[in-house]
């Protein structure tokens, strides 16, 4: 054939096309600075008025537990051993003994006093799964707009196709994630005395895991839809549960039992746990374990099928 | 079947079960030509470019590019075409420069040449001063001309075009057809492109299939097909209000007569000789001739013959409508 030479020069490589893919979707998403600020301010905006409005460390405060200084307790409310005495207990006393419990409650329940620390970590998991499926959600767009189809035709691996759209996703909510965590910090957030910087790599790995699995299996079901919205209502229906129906904003111990075996499901509940444990809590290393071989474990089994749909799709 | 550069035997391809898009068609592409497909909008071009360039695999039959089956060797394939697809497919948001080296990432075309080559495409379609500015202040016909610059990365033997200048106005199409003439001789490939455009297909292809509801109904250059109706087309009107129909089929060469709208459109071979001797026909009988008109044959009388209808769009669906706006959207833009 006397394209023999024309053949040998296109030497279409997979670690070349992926990058050259990835850095499309980067380049799009950095210039677009207004994009970048209203991705970090709506998490920043549910932090500041959740977190703070959701003030659960103080309900449990002097101020809320204002009993007066002196309760009669009426004869027949308790046995009275001597006379007609009256018991009077002393409010005061009481109110600032009720407050001393409210520190006690919010550190077993949720593991540190602060509810604000608490809920910001949850709010880093969240930033995760949205910006992991808001990424993904391109290539509808990429479809739609002929620029798939165009890739297709070319000699590129069509592994790169796929790579390139799980790391860009991925590496929006590694970003994302960190951008949230630091702002939460200026916030108040307060750190454990087990922290170190280097447990940031610890956090990094965590997102890196879940938004892999994730962006893998959300990827290969957007190639699929021929509606441009299926996917965005499919985010929009499936945020909230997630969220909810784990330890994002309130421990697992006191949800109803049919919705603690949802939340103890949710791969949500490990990747906030396994950030907390790294942050906020002092850590735990057999439930940080656990936390990373859940994440794995799910990163894998989706990562695998996500990946394996794709390809299906993609190949001729 | 050497010196072929595409083949396709029953190419078919059906959506859905249900839905047939290509219906066995079969055609060869001769080395160095413009080949063009043409049709209504749902005719089934694009599916047939998509097969060809090994994006939709086919239901039935076989093709080869470059004596590479588009399925079992589709990565061969890849390697010698280039494809301007009909939507504008260059990143908005990335540069025209950046844009070319992405597709040439994509082919694995060699850096260094990659650059050099990337900066001779601009050049070539006069884009090399904006070549570092956002695709996104292109207007259609700059776009047009990117798409082209892509797709000439890999320097292509086989070059799939389609619909290049959808939605482009008159003037901007001209200019595009020039660009492509003048890279085709540069590169000396061979193209095959569809278009809706007759004066496209007249203006650019060296041989046209029509295609209508996925089969092909006619092929040929487009002076053989339309030498195939058998004639040119004369009109007449006269003063007197009555049938002459029998005088002007009396008239040598004359075809065939019909009586439209006041007026007798004749077909007739060889219609600057005709004419005169209808003219003297009808004044011999004391008919007094107020109009006369000859029409040399247009791709639209081919298309109406083939088809029995004027090449307008056929249904499409709604995701091929969306992405057909966008794609009109921009080719506006100025």
């Amino acid at each position: 054939m006397s394209s023999a030479k024309l053949v040998g020069e296109s030497n279409p490589s997979l670690a070349r096309g992926l990058r050259a893919l990835l850095f499309r979707e980067l380049k799009k998403w950095l210039k677009d600075p207004v994009m970048l600020v209203m991705l970090v301010l709506q998490p920043l905006i549910w932090m500041g008025l959740l977190g703070k409005a959701l003030n659960i460390g103080a309900l449990f405060s002097a101020h809320n537990v204002n009993l007066p200084q002196q309760i009669p307790i009426p004869g027949d409310a308790v046995l009275v051993p001597q006379g007609l005495q009256v018991v009077v207990l002393n409010g005061t006393k009481l109110s600032q003994f009720f407050a001393g419990l409210g520190p006690e409650i919010m550190q077993s329940a949720f593991g540190t006093t602060d509810y604000f620390s608490f809920m910001s970590v949850g709010m880093v998991s969240m930033i995760v799964v949205t910006t992991t499926m808001f990424s993904g959600m391109s290539i509808v767009w990429d479809r739609r707009l002929g620029f798939l189809d165009k890739v297709l035709s070319t000699p590129v691996p069509r592994a790169a196709i796929i790579f390139a759209k799980i790391l860009n996703a991925t590496l929006r909510a590694l970003f994302q994630a960190t951008v949230i965590l630091a702002l939460a910090y200026l916030l108040g957030l307060r750190l454990s005395s087990t922290f170190t910087p280097l447990n940031i790599l610890g956090v990094c790995a965590a997102i890196f895991l879940m938004s892999v699995g994730l962006s893998s299996i959300f990827i290969a079901f957007s190639m699929r839809s021929t509606k441009m919205e299926r996917p965005m209502q499919f985010v929009a229906l499936i945020t909230m549960p997630l969220m909810f129906a784990s330890n994002t904003f309130f421990p697992i111990d006191l949800m109803p039992s049919w919705l603690q075996a949802v939340a103890r499901a949710n791969p949500l509940t490990y990747l906030t746990d396994a950030v907390r444990q790294l942050t906020i809590l002092p850590t735990d290393f057999a439930a940080l374990t656990w936390d990373f071989a859940y994440l794995i474990a799910f990163s894998t089994v989706f990562a695998v099928i996500g990946v394996l749909l794709s390809w299906r799709y993609l190949s001729l | 079947m050497r010196g072929d550069v595409i083949r396709a035997e029953n190419l078919t391809k059906v959506f859905n079960r249900s839905v047939v898009a290509v219906d066995h068609v079969s055609f060869s592409v001769r080395d160095g030509e413009i080949f063009g497909f043409l049709g209504p909008n749902g005719a089934g071009k694009t599916t047939t470019i998509n097969m060809l360039t090994t994006v939709l695999r086919p239901t039935e039959g076989c093709a080869w590019v470059m004596g590479f089956d588009v399925v079992k060797q589709a990565k061969e394939v890849r390697k010698v075409i280039g494809v301007v697809p009909q939507e504008y497919t260059a990143d908005e948001d990335l540069t025209g420069y950046e844009n070319v080296m992405l597709c040439a990432d994509l082919y694995g075309v060699p850096r260094d040449v990659a650059r050099k080559r990337a900066l001779e495409l601009l050049e070539l379609v006069d884009l090399i001063d904006f070549k570092d500015k956002r695709v996104e202040t292109y207007s259609g016909g700059m776009r047009r001309r990117l798409e082209l610059a892509c797709g000439l990365i890999n320097r292509p033997k086989v070059l799939f075009l389609d619909e290049p200048t959808l939605g482009l106005d008159v003037h901007t199409r001209a200019a595009i057809w020039s660009y492509i003439k003048r890279l085709k001789e540069e590169y000396d490939m061979t193209i095959f492109m569809t278009t809706h455009y007759l004066e496209e297909a007249d203006a650019l292809c060296d041989r046209i299939a029509i295609i209508d509801r996925g089969k092909i109904v006619a092929t040929g250059s487009p002076n053989e097909l339309k030498s195939s109706l058998g004639g040119d087309i004369i009109t007449v009107t006269i003063k007197e209000g009555v049938d002459v129909a029998e005088v002007i089929k009396g008239c040598e060469n004359v075809k065939e007569v019909r009586y439209e709208n006041g007026s007798y459109r004749i077909k007739a071979k060889d219609g600057e000789a005709t004419a005169p001797i209808i003219i003297e026909a009808l004044r011999e009988r004391g008919y007094t001739v107020v109009k006369l008109s000859l029409t040399k044959p247009t791709l639209n009388e081919v298309f109406l013959e083939y088809t029995g209808r004027a090449l307008r769009d056929a249904e499409e669906s709604r995701e091929s409508f969306i992405a057909h706006r966008i794609t009109l959207m921009r080719a506006r833009k100025r």
